[in-house]
């Protein structure tokens, strides 16, 4: 019914704006009527091109005031992530300095020389210097952000083993992640999708005779130390996935057949994150929304939804099947006793299998 | 220099083929009724394209309402209005290609080049006219089989436009991997059989048939962006051709091309040794060409209406010429920056930042030179110049932002988010889109001898623009804010709920930008037939087409073929009554031909 309504309405729109078309042509029939553009036309959408650079700017303030800080442009909890998140910064600025002026010369000059009758163009072919000018500032610009980025680039993607970091294998599949810790040696054993015994609950394909898969430690969810480097080894079982962190400013794809890797170090825990003014008033933001909802849910006799509480998630970020959007697995930061205390918690792959 | 050999005697060609219906209208060969097909077969594409992704955004912004449209459009796949996560997917998927492919590639290059080739640069016809009727059926028929994909029992491919194994290959990992995307494979195969007989068409018409006069460097830009387009065409689409070959071979004929190690629903399959990572290569060697494919011919026919309606040269014809090629000469080295975070060596990435970035100052020189053949000019605002300077703005406003996903650092975190969306929808989806309602505006006259409403046309500018911006712009927000995209909803994740009120904005900004569409399809079918009828000049533009008689004939002109003495942009040149001076008037006694 509400579609068919729809589509009364549309057609009632267009033949409204036909009729007044046809109207607006009748009452220019003393004119010519060619279908090309005549002085008035000009100087009406001459006015509109400011107009519409106006347009352009207004939406540009309202985006960046209403969504422009978002915590998450600005909370970075990973060592690198202010690396990143100063290029993104100056790049954005050069970018809003480039969109400003050149949207501004590009129509008002369409307003500026809007077309009149027995007005005659400049004849303007050409000009070496100018162009010149317009090649050499962007490459100038380009080569200090081609420079920095591919400094933070390499910085970022370069794993130094020297640091000792902690080695978590992340493992993506149809439509969760499990985390694989290296246990006591801090070495993850062989494994390989083939090897997989859901029988024996060798859920992740774990070489049974590696000594090094014996004190693995499969787990639901990611527990970080704050302060260590963490270098994460990417498998997925059946298509692509992508763990995207983007609290810690990572992303990496998981890809069957092979191992990726991303290393970061978190810098800020879960509580202390909660408690930054920023995340509260995001949460308190949330909050707000999530408890309006509620009410609409409630009166429909439906459960109201949880209060939120904020933490660190990793994201599947490739489409991936039918539930794509709901393949998550909570992060907790923590300090390293809670930590160890959480990992001492957790079976060892060796006493997790089922004997038969 | 040109050699047209103008062998036949055209003056009575008219008078004696008596033409049926069946070789006038469906296997046509005259390049501008190829053209006229092309147009309208991409235009219904478009619709459907177009429908889609208001279906996309009306399911984002209102993700557990039940909506009846969903429940009419979408029948089993919409139970009781709430529409299936695999079907969401496979809107996804089908909008892209259809958009992507049969949209802006066949209906924009398709119509445009067909259309202009033969008319700017002075032939009778294409140099096959066989070849390019059959390229518009392969056309035809791939569209065809992409729209009966639609309706397969397990539902429509749903990977992705860029289907990367191993979902696409599997049916094990989501249903529409099955019928559904043999079928789209099938299209492809067919559609790229079709544009690579047209690329070389043109390459061959452009190289062999310019008549007297009309060297290189006298080529009206049009020219020259569907000729390098029609060359990254037949670099590119053979690369495409293999990987979706190959594909097939993994789907169907068990080699291990892209798959290796795979365990999924309880078996471990038998493939071994391959690697999705070179499908990625090779899809994205296709796939980044791509963007220029459809982007260049809509830079072509701007470069032309923008000094037309300007009554102005084109600003730095040379600079523009080397920037097209410039630009198709880096496309094909840039593919690598859609996978900074695929996997593969890290160092790689660091050289696809390099070549990525560098591709911004061709496209610089080419907004600059825009601008300024605005500057001092004389502007008539016909829809097509309106549109054009529409295209100028969401080229650079689109264009700007690929500074950030160009740069590997940076894409770590945008990448796969809402800022690429709005960043690709607006540098190449809405500005092609954009150079394409220009090229109808401005050709209509040639192509139906008729005008299109120009006051339908504002308002359909008009409105488009605002809603282009009112749409893509917010999005590059909630993409830095992390917002993943292909999600059928995001109330799983209570973290990105204070995005939900601005998702709500874009769509309507979409709705009425939707709907305002209607406005031109009526005023272009209404046109077609009560449109008012043309003059054989009406835009006073200097190129060669519009010295054409408006009835259209085989062979083009009556006669001889115009020859050509100048370049196509003495607009307002000192010395000359009229605003205008077409390509086929000779030099005045002692003018100079602009040297360039």
């Amino acid at each position: 019914m509400t579609a068919l309504l729809t589509i009364i309405v549309l057609v009632f729109i267009t033949i409204a704006i036909w009729q007044m078309v046809k109207i607006f042509d009748l009452a220019n029939a003393n004119n010519e009527n060619s279908q090309i553009a005549n002085d008035k036309d000009n100087r009406v959408n001459g006015y509109l091109m400011l107009g519409f650079l106006a347009f352009i700017y207004v939406i540009t303030i309202v985006c960046v005031v209403k969504w422009g800080d978002l915590p998450l442009l600005s909370n970075s909890a990973s060592e690198h992530g202010p690396q990143i998140d100063n290029l993104m910064i100056i790049s954005l600025v050069i970018i809003f300095i480039v969109q400003t002026i050149t949207q501004f010369l590009l129509h008002y000059f369409a307003f500026k020389y809007k077309g009149e009758k027995g007005k005659k163009a400049f004849f303007y072919a050409d000009n070496d210097k100018l162009e010149f000018i317009w090649t050499i500032i962007p490459v100038i610009t380009l080569a200090g952000l081609i420079i920095y980025g591919l400094f933070t680039w390499s910085e970022i993607m370069n794993v130094n083993e020297d640091d000792d970091p902690l080695v978590i294998e992340l493992y993506a599949q149809q439509f969760n992640w499990k985390a694989r810790y290296g246990g006591a040696d801090n070495t993850l054993g062989k494994a390989n999708v083939r090897l997989i015994d859901l029988d024996k609950a060798n859920i992740l394909g774990l070489d049974e005779s590696d000594p090094n898969a014996q004190d693995d430690i499969i787990t639901t969810e990611l527990h970080l130390p704050v302060g260590k480097p963490v270098l994460f080894k990417m498998r997925s079982q059946d298509v692509l996935h992508s763990a995207y962190m983007p609290h810690f400013r990572a992303q990496m794809n998981c890809v069957p057949g092979m191992i990726t890797q991303f290393g970061f170090t978190p810098t800020v825990t879960t509580a202390e994150m909660r408690q930054t003014p920023e995340m509260a008033d995001k949460v308190a933001n949330i909050n707000r929304i999530r408890t309006e909802k509620s009410k609409e849910l409630v009166a429909k006799g439906e459960e109201p939804l949880e209060r939120y509480e904020f933490d660190y998630v990793l994201i599947c970020n490739k489409i991936c099947g039918k539930s794509h959007y709901n393949m998550q697995m909570k992060i907790i930061v923590e300090s390293q006793e809670d930590y160890e205390a959480w990992l001492k918690e957790q079976k060892i792959f060796k006493n997790s299998l089922v004997q038969n | 220099m040109s050699a047209h050999a103008d062998t036949h005697d055209h003056d009575d060609h008219g008078h004696h083929h008596k033409e049926t219906f069946v070789t006038k209208y469906i296997f046509s060969q005259d390049h501008k009724m190829i053209a006229k097909q092309y147009l309208i077969t991409g235009t219904i594409m478009g619709v459907i394209g177009v429908i889609m992704s208001l279906m996309i955004r009306m399911q984002i912004a209102w993700p557990e309402e039940p909506n009846v449209i969903f429940e009419a459009l979408l029948g089993k796949w919409a139970p009781g209005g709430v529409m299936d996560a695999d079907i969401y997917l496979a809107l996804v998927t089908i909008h892209g290609t259809i958009m992507v492919f049969f949209v802006l590639t066949a209906g924009l290059s398709g119509t445009f080049s067909n259309l202009l080739i033969p008319l700017q640069i002075g032939a009778r016809d294409m140099a096959s006219g066989f070849l390019n009727m059959v390229s518009y059926w392969l056309f035809f028929l791939s569209s065809v089989v992409m729209v009966i994909s639609l309706f397969v029992e397990a539902g429509p491919a749903a990977a992705g436009w860029t289907i990367y194994p191993p979902l696409s290959a599997l049916p094990l990992a989501q249903g529409g991997s099955g019928a559904g995307m043999t079928l789209w494979l099938v299209s492809m195969a067919i559609f790229i059989a079709s544009s690579l007989l047209g690329s070389l068409n043109y390459i061959v018409t452009v190289l062999n048939l310019r008549t007297k006069g009309m060297t290189m460097t006298r080529l009206p830009l049009t020219i020259w962006a569907f000729f390098v387009t029609a060359i990254i065409g037949v670099v590119s689409f053979p690369v495409l051709l293999s990987a979706a070959l190959l594909l097939i071979m993994d789907r169907s004929f068990g080699t291990s091309f892209f798959l290796s190690d795979i365990f999924i629903q309880g078996e471990v399959l038998h493939y071994q040794g391959g690697s999705p990572v070179l499908f990625e290569h090779l899809f994205w060697f296709l796939g980044h060409p791509e963007v220029y494919i459809v982007l260049l011919p809509a830079l072509g026919i701007t470069s032309e209406i923008i000094a037309t309606n300007s009554r102005k040269p084109i600003f730095g014809y040379r600079a523009m010429v080397a920037s097209i090629l410039a630009i198709a000469f880096l496309s094909t080295i840039v593919w690598g920056h859609h996978m900074f975070v695929s996997g593969m060596n890290p160092f790689l990435g660091s050289v696809f930042t390099f070549t990525t970035l560098l591709i911004a100052i061709p496209s610089a020189v080419k907004a600059f030179n825009y601008i300024t053949t605005l500057w001092k000019g004389n502007l008539q605002f016909n829809p097509a110049m309106l549109f054009s300077i529409g295209l100028v703005s969401t080229f650079i406003t689109g264009g700007l932002t690929g500074i950030i996903l160009g740069d590997s650092a940076l894409d770590i975190n945008v990448h796969d988010t809402y800022f690429v969306v709005a960043h690709f929808h607006l540098v190449m989806g809405i500005s092609a889109l954009y150079g394409m309602f220009a090229g109808i505006y401005h050709w209509f006259p040639k192509m139906f001898g008729r005008m299109m409403n120009k006051n339908l046309g504002y308002i359909h500018f008009w409105v488009t623009a605002i809603c282009a911006y009112g749409v893509f712009f917010p999005m590059h927000f909630i993409g830095m804010a992390g917002l993943p995209r292909r999600y059928y909803t995001n109330s799983n994740f209570p973290l990105f709920d204070d995005l939900s009120n601005v998702n709500v904005v874009i769509t309507i900004f979409a709705l009425i930008g939707g709907a305002f569409q209607i406005v031109f399809l009526w005023n272009f079918f209404y046109s077609i037939f009560y449109g008012k009828k043309t003059v054989q000049n009406p835009w006073k533009s200097n190129t060669l087409e519009w010295t054409a008689p408006v009835e259209h004939m085989h062979g083009n002109w009556p006669g001889e073929i115009p020859h050509v003495h100048r370049w196509a942009y003495d607009y307002s040149k000192p010395g000359h009554d009229e605003d205008f001076v077409p390509q086929n008037i000779p030099l005045k006694e002692g003018e100079e031909e602009l040297q360039h």
